[in-house]
């Protein structure tokens, strides 16, 4: 076995993995579920909620997967019945400070809390106690943040300042009282926000969400789309919800090989051209001062005429092909070769050339 | 020095005055009790007995912190080495022993320390604070001249390998409560391949009522950089910082001269005497939040991010600050380690028990006669630290409890004081070591009270991150609050229980772990209170205000109408020349009435 291998025992059955990796990785790679909570694959690691606590062989108290690192010999167990117990009592407490308003949260249908909570059958009755009070942010046009159904991840937080690097979050308060904000509780707009919802995108619960997607469909109402984002040529995979064939919002594809499912303002936000009552639908034609509807035919008849006019008076170098970000690679490709074989010149450019 | 900027001695027409030695407890404690004032009033009583030249500058020094906190302000004087100590001095007596005792030979018997302050220091093993209180912790010279220094020439004379086998075979162990091996974790550390590591001494000390960190770094402040150094060069770090909590300027303060100092005479910096080894000590002050006692919480900190801990392993000593392998030890862990160079590894491990070897200091507070910081061998019983030292309870109560190892440590009954104090019989016990504090609680302590205290304590402090400790130990706060409100019920001490033992395995660092120590352990030995509380309706030690009934005794009342006054919901009535008289039906049993009382007329 070479050196980066190590053999750990998950659950009795030995697993082969990479010195490194954490218990939660190896035991996904194993096939074992391991519930998370405060856990994204795009941040590091953290073990805040505590829920992916597993028996360690030699270990007095429980270990979060999602942190410890795997050695050589390690004997994990990820289900027994103290771990069942801390998992309930953990679900119990978040919901003990919880409004458990589920019937009129946005993000019922598609909140971990709501699923822990199902699945492991409690509701946080049995406390009591003081719950938060706090009032809901939302002076700004996308993000509606309601810290009372934060479960204090810190997810949003983290993806802010490690993916993001934005920092316009981080913790405030001591003990009960800690939960994510600005700085000096600032509104959003008025600090350094780049409103790219990455922490929407990532928030567990109905803490944040989308502001303007808010109340214009359920999870299972809603029939999701793939598409590749137009503003840019980096390729961003997300997803379009639509609802009664209207776009409402846009959510992320976790799975997308170029963007994991981070996104900015233009691809999260941006979406509002698609039903805007100005768009252009047509190509427009430029005749004296005005610009007028007309065909693809009748446009592309147009520029064939102008190009081949100005290539017979002044030369086939004369003209180029400058095309845009917005356009996919695939369309780019087919512009310069436009430009190659019926130009015959190598006048090619884009607006993202940096 | 900041001395030479005073007055240099000049010959007096009394040669004998050279050997006067006045010392002043100047230490946080002497402070609060107005030592500066009293200084002052030396200075000007010697001075207007034209004194001035020859005492000022070489006999009035500062010292540090003795320990015996409750007889402050302490002074010393030293006529040709016959000591005399005062206790209780303040500015108005300077005056009469100056002019008594230094002019005329006859100490004021009436204010010199009692048997009980010698009982209190004989009945101590003194290392650490053995030159606390005796030498002038701003002159290194003081600290050269007892033999200061030696123990890091010797240890750089030896491989780094010789000076962490000598402190492995000493037994220490880290004295910030956890109790890990010390020279164990200098060799894990010192295992890293990694070129930089870091030392970091923690001196955050956040535990209500202990203060002996800062009674070492005051008083000593150079035995912890000579400790860092020697513990810097075992594990091969270059760098060195001190994490102290701003509250404690007059630490950083002595720190801050004590490291010039030590720059300058060679021992910190550059090729350090002559061995060619580097190292720097830098101060960083904590911020006040206790967590950042917790090690990565601490280097979180320094790192200039908010004090979280995160999850261990991977360990600072494989990855710390920076990511680099990090050694964290306590002050008084550090301030050990000198010791044990110079005077070895084989005498300080005679010190001791079997496995917790050497001494401890234990700032010694609450419901007992002798308050103060103790220094004692471990495996002492308790019953000879509160009673030989601490003189018992006081005003003749009884002893009810004590607890260890700080708000997060566990109360130990009267049944148990007969066991040793070291770190595995505490930890059997359900408290642990800590830091050192220990809080003596008599007759008059409620125990579901005293938990519900130390439990605010913890809830406020939690950074938050981990969610047993921020919504469980939240939740048992409120439980506990509800008992001692009289909104007890059936269930609750089994609830208590289950939600107790859930947090202690599921927390994140050891401020979580640790923090339902207090209702555990007073549940264990005091499950009757609880009881009381939830189905008598009663508290036994009278504490709790909500089972109190309020009433005025006619007899006694002398119709003064302060309870009236104090009264804000209207429940007492009262006229001139009449008894006043409580209403039950309004009365919130908010105790104000009872406190302000002067007769004793209400109960």
């Amino acid at each position: 076995m070479s050196d980066h291998k190590v053999k750990i025992k998950i659950n009795g059955t030995e697993i082969c993995c990479n010195r490194g990796d954490t218990i939660l990785k190896a035991a996904r790679m194993a096939g074992v579920r391991i519930p998370t909570l405060c856990h994204d694959d795009r941040l590091e690691p953290y073990g805040g909620c505590r829920l992916c606590s597993v028996e360690v062989k030699g270990v007095p108290r429980l270990l979060p997967a999602c942190t410890t690192p795997v050695a050589r010999k390690m004997e994990v167990i990820t289900e027994s019945e103290t771990i069942t117990r801390i998992r309930k009592r953990i679900v119990s407490l978040m919901l003990s400070n919880h409004p458990n308003d589920c019937m009129r949260c946005e993000k019922a249908g598609e909140c971990a809390l709501q699923d822990l909570a199902y699945q492991y059958g409690v509701d946080g009755s049995e406390y009591g106690g003081e719950r938060w009070d706090l009032p809901i942010r939302q002076a700004n046009p996308f993000i509606v943040y309601d810290p009372n159904k934060c479960v204090t991840c810190g997810r949003c937080i983290r993806i802010c300042n490690e993916v993001v690097m934005a920092g316009t979050i981080d913790w405030v308060g001591r003990g009960f009282h800690t939960y994510p904000d600005t700085a000096f509780r600032k509104p959003r707009s008025l600090s350094n926000c780049e409103f790219c919802g990455q922490c929407v995108s990532t928030c567990p619960t109905g803490a944040l969400i989308d502001k303007k997607g808010r109340g214009k469909g359920r999870v299972n109402e809603l029939t999701r789309v793939k598409t590749t984002c137009g503003y840019c040529g980096t390729g961003c995979n997300f997803f379009l919800n639509v609802k009664d064939g209207k776009v409402v919002k846009v959510t992320s594809d976790y799975d997308a090989p170029v963007n994991h499912g981070n996104l900015c303002i233009k691809g999260r936000y941006g979406y509002e051209f698609i039903h805007s009552a100005d768009r252009i639908k047509t190509p427009l034609i430029r005749r004296g001062d005005s610009f007028h509807e007309a065909t693809w035919d009748e446009a592309l008849d147009l520029i064939a005429d102008k190009f081949t006019g100005l290539i017979k008076k002044y030369g086939n170098k004369s003209v180029g092909a400058f095309s845009s970000s917005r356009c996919t690679n695939e369309e780019n490709f087919l512009i310069a070769k436009f430009a190659r074989t019926v130009f015959r010149n190598n006048n090619v450019d884009n607006c993202a050339r940096v | 020095m900041p001395k030479s900027k005073k007055t240099p001695a000049v010959t007096s027409e009394k040669p004998s005055l050279k050997d006067i030695t006045i010392r002043i407890c100047m230490g946080t404690g002497g402070l609060a009790a107005g030592s500066r004032e009293v200084m002052d009033a030396f200075h000007s009583e010697l001075r207007s007995r034209n004194l001035k030249a020859a005492i000022i500058n070489k006999c009035v020094t500062k010292t540090g912190c003795r320990g015996f906190c409750a007889k402050d302000v302490l002074v010393d004087v030293i006529i040709s080495n016959a000591k005399t100590t005062y206790q209780f001095v303040d500015p108005e007596k300077a005056a009469r022993i100056v002019e008594e005792h230094i002019i005329n030979g006859r100490p004021v018997e009436e204010w010199v320390v009692g048997p009980e302050y010698h009982a209190f220091h004989n009945s101590e093993t003194k290392i650490l604070l053995k030159q606390c209180g005796e030498i002038d912790p701003e002159d290194i010279n003081a600290y050269i001249a007892i033999g200061g220094y030696r123990g890091l020439e010797k240890a750089l004379s030896q491989t780094p390998f010789e000076v962490r086998e000598e402190v492995k075979s000493s037994g220490l162990r880290g004295r910030g409560g956890a109790g890990f091996p010390t020279g164990l974790k200098w060799e894990f550390c010192s295992m890293s391949k990694v070129a930089i590591k870091y030392l970091i001494c923690n001196a955050d000390e956040g535990d209500p009522g202990a203060f002996m960190d800062r009674a070492v770094i005051e008083g000593n402040p150079h035995s912890v950089l000579e400790g860092m150094i020697i513990a810097g060069y075992a594990i091969g770090a270059k760098k060195g910082f001190i994490y102290i909590r701003a509250e404690y300027p007059l630490a950083i303060e002595r720190l801050k001269i004590a490291i010039n100092a030590a720059e300058q005479k060679g021992f910190i910096g550059k090729d350090i005497i002559g061995s060619g080894f580097d190292f720097d000590i830098s101060i960083k002050q904590g911020a006040g939040a206790f967590v950042c006692g917790e090690e990565t919480a601490l280097i979180a900190s320094i790192e200039g991010k908010r004090g979280m801990p995160r999850s261990k392993p991977p360990f600072p000593v494989s990855k710390g600050l920076w990511g680099k392998p990090t050694v964290v030890n306590n002050v008084e862990t550090l301030a050990t380690i000198p010791v044990i160079m110079s005077q070895g590894a084989k005498w300080y491990s005679s010190i001791g028990t079997e496995k917790s070897k050497g001494t401890k200091i234990f700032a010694l507070t609450g419901n007992i006669k002798n308050t103060g910081l103790i220094e004692v061998p471990l495996g002492i019983s308790l019953r000879e630290i509160i009673y030989d030292i601490g003189g018992g309870c006081d005003k003749g109560r009884r002893f009810k409890a004590v607890l260890t190892g700080g708000p997060s440590g566990g109360c130990i009954p009267e049944s148990h004081i007969d066991m040793p104090v070291d770190y595995e019989s505490l930890s059997e016990i359900g408290s642990m070591m800590g830091s050192g504090g220990m809080v003596v609680m008599d007759e008059t302590s409620c125990m579901v009270d005293m938990a519900k205290f130390f439990l605010s304590f913890t809830t406020n402090e939690s950074c938050g991150k981990c969610l047993p400790c921020r919504l469980g130990n939240k939740r048992l706060y409120e439980i506990l609050n509800r008992i001692t409100q009289g909104q007890g019920k059936a269930g609750d001490i089994e609830f208590l229980l289950s939600l107790a033992e859930d947090i202690k395995i599921s927390s994140l660092c050891g401020l979580g772990q640790t923090a339902p120590n207090p209702v555990l352990s007073t549940i264990r030995f005091f499950r009757d209170e609880y009881e009381a509380h939830i189905y008598e309706h009663r508290c036994p030690a009278g504490v709790c205000k909500a089972f109190r009934k309020y009433l005025i005794d006619p007899e006694v009342c002398k119709m003064c109408g302060k309870c009236f006054k104090a009264c804000k919901s209207g429940a007492v009535a009262w006229e001139k020349k009449q008894p006043a008289v409580i209403y039950r039906e309004k009365c919130v049993k908010c105790g104000a009435c009872y406190d302000v009382c002067p007769f004793g007329a209400i109960t």
